[in-house]
């Protein structure tokens, strides 16, 4: 046993220093007694902890008999879209550590399925993505969990936290289906599960806090939770920014890079992190704070005749109203909570209609189709006051941009592509809250709150892989800090790059600049699709799927010859359909059936060669 | 006129080996018959260019890369290339068109050209903004009307003009076929054109696929026009080989031929200077196309190509003297030319409104600002021409002025195409001072890359400023011909208007008077490099001086000399004196 398994074994110091002495005096014979000595303890604690199925379904095992620390195992597992509940992951797992509970943290990407079986307490952070769908890298053990392959688990104790977004119809689905499977395997319910909306930060700090005091056996309940602080960090004491605490960040650059007549705007914006100590890898995010626009501020309070400066609470402090509405509270985009909220004040038919159970279709649909301003017009409520009003909003939450940018070309700044959101709405128009932001008050010096959003996922081989990057629309932004990388780093990896928008004459993002990567060699090859051109062969929308499938043998090899694939852009098309694409280039170049292809794919994924950024 | 070169120099031509020649020598030579890599290049998604080497080549097929100059800046800082687009000009000799190959023109502009057509100085339809996928399916839809674009630009015989004299009907028919089969004649045999554009299969041969070209073409470009007096609308002493028909009671008789006209030149380099042809003899109607190949032949084997802007037949005559020229053109055909016979030109305007043939026929010469044709505010120019088209059983000619004609319509379908002319309010388009009814302006901004100024976009609007002029001294319906290009290579041939304007820089022009009425005198530069407040102040004393003092029938061009504001230019060796 080498040192570093200390810090993993649970056991304190004085434990540790006499298990070391009791090992240096046993021989191998003496050393195969104790092994089994101590496995036939684990059992019998086991067999005592263990309530023999009493446990209700559903229901939570109230306390917890005392176990010695180390007793049990608790590991954590997280499947992860964006990093937050990696973030969340690592918080409990520290704190866990700090108590001494004997924990490890895996992500669902990597863990390895065979150990589920052996697991004691397991406790699962989940966030949901897309329509209830799990975030893209814990696919397959979803896959694996809700399928016939999963193994009874009666031994195990779990607690489920799931992450979502309550504009979503199937809001934070990922959770509850692993809450609602490991129960049908035989599992036992530490906690209820708790569904957090995008403000999670602080219900999921009292889950986790739950979680551990119940598991924290050594001192009774309650009194605990004084001591469920945050580890302090090694990084603590230096000012840190992070989505707490975000970085203003000036606009140093903010222009179209669509040109005269697309049907599109879409943006390149470059922001200063100068002094932040922020720094990132290609393949990061950065969530960007934006605030509402004036004019939708305006609006929301002309329809209440609130007055701008009346006092509201946020986040415990008071703040005049009108600069809660811009800076810090969600005030475009209904939430179903926001629904509720109104249909309780307004007493209107039509809303409280919407509120039952049975309207579920129809209310996602006015959900879709209604922004806040929409339902406090049409259902206006004579004198409502602020803090009622404010009561049901959510607060405003950073939007998260692939960096288009290499800290290599680029030191302290990270670049962003950002398309302009805007449509009509009930006669207005309508734009996006941090798109937007940038298209009508962008202007350069100005500070944007910014902080890095990590993205283990989506991330650059080694420098003499080759690389299969596919992307639509601001889908590029990544590869742009990939092939910066690349370059910078003088990579021997070839590079490809398949690249789709709607026309070529406009909308080619970045075309100068693929251009000269192709002509210096650095992007060996490129293949674009623009649906929208007319098509002087007549042939229908030309997408990059058909663009793959067109290089369907050169696809195929480079797989061979070990690529890495990525995709980035959006999750609801582009996506599935590249990999349908994908699906088929397999079938048809490697001579394989549709379930070996699919088989193909998955290892790819397994194996991390294959990673998306989609949204 | 000086000789600077014995004939027995031979160090700036063909025969010297490509290394000692100008680089598009080289090009054009290794080009494999003018294939280059165009077909690849056409194939690359990430760029809507062709390769530079390409762009050369592809003149040839009629086809100029051009960017829409508006937006270059712009472009650059969005990371975006230029607008990157084609231009392509249809190879229509004498400007004659079917009403069938006009609802093609029509399709294939509405389909990819942005709606519009431009009729030419040179009696063509050019395509604009042509993005490089729909090249293929353009020059594909042509070929579909027996039309195509073959050495509409490039170092070759460009598109042969035939005036549209529509009152002449039987000599019109006679000229213009002959017009026709000498642009047949006359063009590249290339085959790269039919298996790029047609998709067809290369054939091997072992036949040179250039019996006259050879390898490298024409030294630069050569233009080849048939006037029939008293029109010279098509500018016959500009033409590097014109054909001057002479006819009389019992029909044509032949032509005289004029050499070595051409109005391109360089601003700061005196060496460069346009030129009016010279009239050398007479020849007999079948014996044009051997006078085709014999002229041809003396250019493409003693002009320059050394220097691409000396490289013009003007001054390989002026080189080598005229007679030297005329003597080895006949050494070639082999017989010596008649004598010029007489002839008389009255002007090389058109001859607005309806016309009646001489078999009875209608003709309707419309004037089209500037040679545009589009669905402008209250003139739905496509959409009434289209209409017209669908019905008309004559033709359409498009004159060397840029104007249309709208050929040998019936007496029962006179009363129809006036009504569509009404509904699509082309009515009014004749109705204008007589100043603009003879003005005309190349292309320039924003599509073609040589122009140094606006010419199309600005012209209407200084007219309306110099009619204010004309309405004060009652010149409103006196014929003056204004011509005015985006830079000093002429297309819409200013030096021989009786004012002229070549552009300099955004907003300045030079200016140029006393051309010939009827083309047959160069104008002189006036004013350098100036503004339009000063054209206009140098245009009202000299019009003012014009309404005052001009003699009974005196054009305006001859007046200025007479006055005394130019020298008359008396070659095209003064013109920079």
């Amino acid at each position: 046993m080498s040192d570093a398994d200390h810090r993993s074994s649970g056991l304190n110091e004085p434990q540790w220093q006499q298990l070391k002495a009791l090992t240096a005096s046993l021989n191998p014979a003496q050393t195969t007694w104790v092994s089994g000595f101590f496995a036939g303890l684990d059992y019998a604690a086991r067999a005592d902890l263990v309530p023999g199925g009493g446990a209700t379904a559903g229901s939570a095992i109230p306390d917890l008999p005392a176990a010695a620390p180390g007793a049990r195992t608790l590991t954590v597992l997280y499947g992860t879209e964006t990093g937050n509940s990696a973030a969340l992951a690592t918080t409990l797992t520290d704190q866990a550590r700090a108590r001494g509970l004997n924990v490890t943290m895996h992500d669902m990407a990597t863990y390895k399925y065979r150990h589920l079986k052996s697991e004691q307490d397991l406790v699962v952070i989940a966030s949901t993505y897309g329509e209830g769908d799990p975030p893209q890298s814990a696919t397959s053990f979803f896959e694996f969990i809700e399928g016939h392959k999963a193994p009874k688990l009666p031994d195990l104790r779990f607690a489920v936290l799931g992450l979502g977004d309550s504009t979503y119809e199937f809001y934070c689905e990922a959770g509850k289906r692993l809450d609602r499977r490991l129960e049908e395997l035989g599992a036992q319910r530490l906690k209820p599960r708790v569904d957090c909306d995008v403000d999670y930060d602080e219900p999921a700090a009292a889950w986790i806090t739950d979680i551990l005091v119940s598991l924290d056996s050594r001192r009774p309940n309650g009194a605990s939770a004084t001591t469920a602080k945050p580890a302090p960090s090694p990084q603590a004491q230096a000012p840190v920014f992070d989505k707490r605490n975000p970085f203003p960040a000036p606009i140093i650059e903010n222009i179209v890079l669509t040109g005269r007549g697309s049907s599109k705007e879409t943006r390149h914006v470059e922001l200063s992190l100068e002094d932040s100590g922020l720094t990132y890898e290609p393949g990061d995010s950065l969530g960007l704070m934006p605030s509402n626009h004036p004019a939708s501020v305006d609006a929301v309070l002309t329809a209440l005749d609130l007055v701008p400066s009346t006092p509201v609470k946020v986040k415990g402090k008071p703040t005049p109203l009108s600069d809660a509405l811009r800076t810090d509270l969600e005030i475009t985009t209904l939430t179903p909570r926001f629904l509720d909220h109104w249909a309780g004040i307004s007493d209107a038919d039509a809303l409280v209609r919407l509120t039952q159970a049975d309207h579920a279709d129809e209310r996602a649909s006015f959900i879709r189709n209604h922004h806040i301003i929409d339902v406090i017009r049409q259902f206006p409520v004579n004198k409502i006051d602020a803090e009622t009003f404010v009561a049901g909003l959510r607060p405003l939450q950073p939007r998260l941009y692939s960096i288009a940018s290499s800290l290599t070309v680029a030191p302290d700044e990270a670049h962003l592509t950002v398309a302009t959101v805007r449509y009509d709405l009930h006669g207005e128009a309508r734009q996006g809250v941090a798109s937007g932001h940038l298209a009508t008050r962008g202007e350069l010096d100005r500070l944007l709150p910014v902080h890095i959003q990590k993205n283990p996922h989506f991330r650059l081989p080694a420098d003499d892989v080759p690389i299969i990057m596919i992307g639509a629309g601001t889908g590029i932004a990544p590869y742009r800090a990939f092939m910066q990388e690349r370059e910078a780093r003088g990579s021997s990896g070839p590079s490809w790059l398949f690249f789709g928008e709607r026309n070529f004459r406009t909308d080619f993002l970045y075309q100068t600049e693929w251009q000269t990567l192709i002509k210096d060699g650095i992007l060996t090859r490129m293949d674009v699709a623009f649906s929208r051109d007319r098509n002087a062969d007549g042939r229908g929308k030309v997408y990059v799927q058909q663009r793959l499938k067109e290089r369907s043998r050169d696809v195929f090899a480079w797989l061979e010859e070990g690529a890495h694939l990525y995709v980035c852009g959006d999750a609801a098309r582009l996506a599935p359909d590249v990999h349908l694409a994908l699906a088929a280039i397999v079938a048809e170049e490697g001579g394989l059936g549709a379930a070996a292809a699919e088989d193909y794919l998955q290892r790819l994924q397994r194996d991390r060669r294959y990673q998306r950024d989609v949204y | 006129m000086t000789v600077t070169l014995s004939p027995s120099d031979r160090s700036r031509d063909l025969s010297q080996p490509l290394d000692r020649l100008g680089p598009d020598e080289t090009l054009k030579a290794s080009s494999d018959q003018l294939r280059g890599t165009i077909s690849q290049g056409l194939l690359d998604r990430l760029t809507g260019a062709v390769a530079p080497d390409d762009t050369k080549l592809m003149k040839f097929h009629g086809i100029y890369q051009q960017d829409d100059r508006d937006l270059r800046d712009e472009r650059r800082r969005q990371k975006l290339e230029p607008a990157y687009q084609f231009m392509a000009r249809v190879r229509l000799p004498g400007g004659v068109c079917t009403p069938a190959q006009w609802l093609k023109m029509d399709e294939l502009a509405r389909a990819y050209g942005q709606e519009t057509l431009r009729l030419t100085t040179r009696q063509t339809f050019q395509f604009h903004w042509l993005l490089k996928h729909n090249l293929k399916a353009t020059i594909q839809g042509l070929h579909e009307v027996l039309l195509d674009t073959v050495s509409a630009c490039g170092d070759d015989a460009r598109g042969v003009m035939c005036s549209v004299n529509p009152h002449l009907s039987a000599l019109h028919a006679e000229v213009y076929a002959l017009s026709k089969q000498a642009s047949d004649h006359a063009i590249p045999r290339m085959r790269a054109y039919h298996e790029i554009w047609y998709g067809q299969e290369r054939v091997a041969s072992s036949e040179p696929e250039e019996p006259f070209y050879g390898r490298t073409y024409m030294p630069r470009k050569f233009k080849i026009g048939f006037a029939i007096p008293p029109v010279n609308d098509i500018d016959v002493y500009a033409q590097d080989l014109g054909f001057i028909a002479i006819a009389d009671e019992t029909g044509l008789q032949g032509f005289n031929v004029a050499i070595g006209g051409g109005l391109g030149r360089t601003d700061q380099a005196p060496a460069t200077y346009p030129r009016l042809a010279d009239v050398i003899g007479f020849v007999k109607p079948g014996d044009v196309l051997a006078v085709c190949d014999a002229v041809m032949g003396v250019q493409r084997d003693y002009g320059d190509r050394k220097d691409r802007s000396h490289a013009r037949f003007k001054y390989t005559i002026d080189d080598r003297g005229l007679d030297w020229i005329k003597g080895d053109i006949e050494r070639r055909l082999g017989f010596e030319l008649g004598e010029a016979r007489a002839y008389d030109f009255v002007s090389n305007g058109d001859a607005i409104g309806w016309r009646t043939g001489d078999d009875g026929r209608h003709h309707l010469t419309l004037f089209i600002e500037n040679g545009r044709i589009a669905n402008l505010p209250g003139r739905a120019l496509m959409d009434g021409f289209r209409d017209i088209a669908e019905i008309h059983d004559g033709e359409f000619r498009l004159t060397p002025n840029q104007n249309l004609t709208i050929a040998q319509i019936s007496d029962e379908k006179r009363p129809e195409i006036e009504r569509l002319l009404e509904k699509h309010g082309l009515c009014g388009l004749n109705r204008q001072s007589a100043l603009r009814l003879n003005s005309m302006a190349c292309v320039a901004l924003p599509t073609c890359g040589l122009a140094m100024a606006e010419s199309e976009r600005y012209l209407p609007s200084l007219l309306t400023r110099i009619e204010t002029l004309l309405d004060r001294h009652r010149l409103t319906d006196k014929p003056i011909t204004i011509r005015m290009s985006g830079c000093p290579n002429g297309c819409s041939r200013p030096y021989i208007a009786e004012i002229g304007l070549s552009g300099r820089a955004p907003g300045k022009y030079n200016l140029y008077l006393g051309g010939g009425f009827h083309g047959q005198r160069l104008n002189r530069m006036y004013l350098e490099n100036v503004g339009e407040e000063a054209i206009l102040a140098a245009l009202d004393t000299t019009l003012s001086h014009y309404a005052r003092e001009r003699l009974e029938t005196e054009p305006f061009g001859d007046f200025v000399i007479r006055a005394g504001y130019v020298k008359e230019v008396k070659a095209g060796k003064d013109f920079n004196s």
